[in-house]
């Protein structure tokens, strides 16, 4: 590590370049900006003649287009989501401290803890590898059917299991990453000091590893919040669920864009929220000098 | 004069790279002894192994008379009452510095904050960083990092303290201040062992200047015997390539 000083010395976040607008710079300034807008327009224009002027077009209006389905099924499919959102929160909770748990397990080092590994590895090999959907039929439906008394039968409470589960794997790979990336003399640093290998990893090591994983992190969660609409196959009346009843009902698929406007509004907030986040550590990183 | 480090016969091997092959070193309370030598010849493994971060493949190493090397040492106390230094500081960057001196005070000494906070204060003011004690380590310059990572391993009240080449990560003007820290714990009779390619320093503050070549001590006495009539041709050959390179 050589001298700081100069590496501080004025880095352009300002002229950053934006990835949505492809990499101008500032400089660019209206004539980009005005080129953007023709071309957007030009491609919307041509989209929607295309659509409109395709043969089906009046039918699939009629069948998926249908403004007084979308308003008169809206309410009901918007409660259903409330059970979408409920899973998503309650999974995401368990999610958070399991994961954790799995990464630092396998992040153990020395022989003795080889089965532990091991038992971790195999635990994210298998859940990564079986299709979410089908971890929520075996479990949602297998276990009800042991009938054992202390066995729950809620939908809901398989539903959460299932993907907490399944998306423990992922976010317990995304934990080790943010572990690895932090170099072993801040481990070394600790121990010097007299702290036990798990006073190291919870005071300096976690805290850190954490902070840098934060926006894969999220993109996972962005991930399971559509995923709880799987939970459906349960039977439980979620936003899917609640769409599909509406479209038996009438006929009518309208329903369906009911249910994936409401996905859609959650994640997109999600979305950009982790692109802030992502943009300020870049910062932040400039303004440090690379480590 | 009691006797406050000692290595028999250490040897430590990383693979077949074999960078001590037996060193003998007995350091007295209130010694400052300086390891001199090329670069690879050992003398940052020789610290990594006091301080147990390295486990020795042979040998003996004995802290105020308690064997600390091999078996059954409780390894948190043995470096809780070691103190080392390293060259690239590793300091916590998402600690303040007030943060990065109380953490071990409190984890493992048991101080309560106020205690490890009032500890911190005084050592940080001595040496010339308490107004940084709210800053990140990555707003301070190096020499001032590297002056917090000498607290925050005092702070912990050491019988012993290692430093690794702690000058040089350092831009040349900010190397004063940090050798200006370690004379003052010199003058204050702190044990230290200190690895260092700062001959003019080691020359005007060690009690005992050691020559490592090839993972031995080869050469070892007075500063001012080890640097103006050396015995051996390799520390000879060595002190001339220092001189030729204007580091003397």
């Amino acid at each position: 590590m050589a001298s700081k000083g100069d590496r501080r010395a004025g880095p352009e976040v300002a002229g950053r370049s934006s990835k949505l607008l492809g990499g101008w710079r500032a400089g660019d300034g209206r004539r980009g900006v005005g080129i953007a807008l023709a071309s957007t327009v030009v491609f919307f224009t041509v989209l929607v003649v295309v659509v409109t002027h395709s043969p089906g077009w009046p039918e699939v209006r009629k069948t998926f287009f249908d403004w007084g389905e979308f308003t008169s099924s809206f309410p009901e499919i918007g409660r259903a989501f409330l059970l979408n959102v409920k899973i998503f929160c309650i999974s995401e909770a368990l999610i958070l401290v399991f994961a954790l748990l799995l990464a630092v397990i396998r992040s153990l080092p020395g022989p003795v803890f080889f089965p532990l590994r091991a038992l971790a590895i195999a635990y994210t090999d298998f859940f990564r590898g079986v299709p979410t959907i089908l971890v929520i039929a075996i479990l949602g439906l297998g276990a009800p059917a042991l009938q054992l008394s202390w066995v729950p039968t809620s939908t809901t409470f398989w539903g959460v299991v299932s993907l907490t589960l399944i998306y423990s794997a992922y976010v317990s790979e995304v934990y080790r990453a943010g572990i690895e990336s932090v170099h072993p003399s801040q481990e070394v640093a600790a121990r010097s000091l007299g702290l036990t290998r798990a006073q190291g990893l919870r005071h300096v090591i976690l805290p850190q590893a954490v902070r840098r994983v934060i926006p894969p992190l999220l993109n996972d969660f962005i991930g399971l919040q559509k995923d709880t609409s799987l939970v459906s196959i349960l039977g439980a009346i979620e936003a899917f669920n609640q769409s599909e009843i509406d479209v038996n009902a009438t006929f009518n698929f309208t329903p369906y864009l009911a249910a994936a406007a409401l996905f859609v509004a959650i994640s997109i907030p999600l979305a950009r929220f982790n692109d802030c986040l992502a943009a300020r550590d870049r910062r932040a990183r400039e303004l440090q000098g690379v480590r | 004069m009691t006797e406050k480090l000692a290595l028999e016969g250490v040897e430590k091997s990383f693979g077949e790279n074999r960078v001590l092959t037996g060193i003998d070193l007995a350091v007295q309370e209130h010694e400052v002894v300086c390891l001199i030598g090329a670069s690879g010849s050992g003398k940052s493994t020789l610290l990594r192994c006091v301080n147990l971060i390295e486990p020795i493949d042979a040998g003996r190493i004995v802290l105020s008379g308690n064997r600390i090397s091999g078996p059954g040492v409780n390894h948190n106390d043995v470096r809780r009452r070691i103190g080392i230094v390293f060259q690239a500081f590793n300091l916590f960057p998402h600690m303040s510095v007030l943060q990065n001196v109380t953490l071990a005070q409190q984890r493992v000494l048991g101080r309560s904050r106020s205690q490890a906070e009032a500890r911190a204060h005084e050592l940080l003011d001595r040496f010339g960083v308490g107004d940084k004690h709210g800053e990140y380590p990555d707003r301070l310059s190096g020499g001032q990092q590297q002056r917090v990572a000498i607290v925050r391993a005092l702070a912990m009240d050491p019988e012993l303290m290692l430093l690794d080449e702690v000058t040089s990560a350092l831009d040349p003007e900010l190397v004063g201040e940090v050798l200006e820290v370690i004379r003052e714990l010199a003058a204050a009779g702190m044990t230290m062992v200190i690895a260092t390619h700062e001959m003019a320093f080691a020359r005007d503050i060690a009690s005992r200047v050691c020559f490592l070549d090839d993972g031995v001590i080869l050469e070892q006495g007075p500063p001012d015997q080890i640097f103006t009539a050396p015995h051996e041709p390799r520390t000879q050959q060595f002190l001339q390539r220092i001189v030729a390179a204007g580091r003397l």
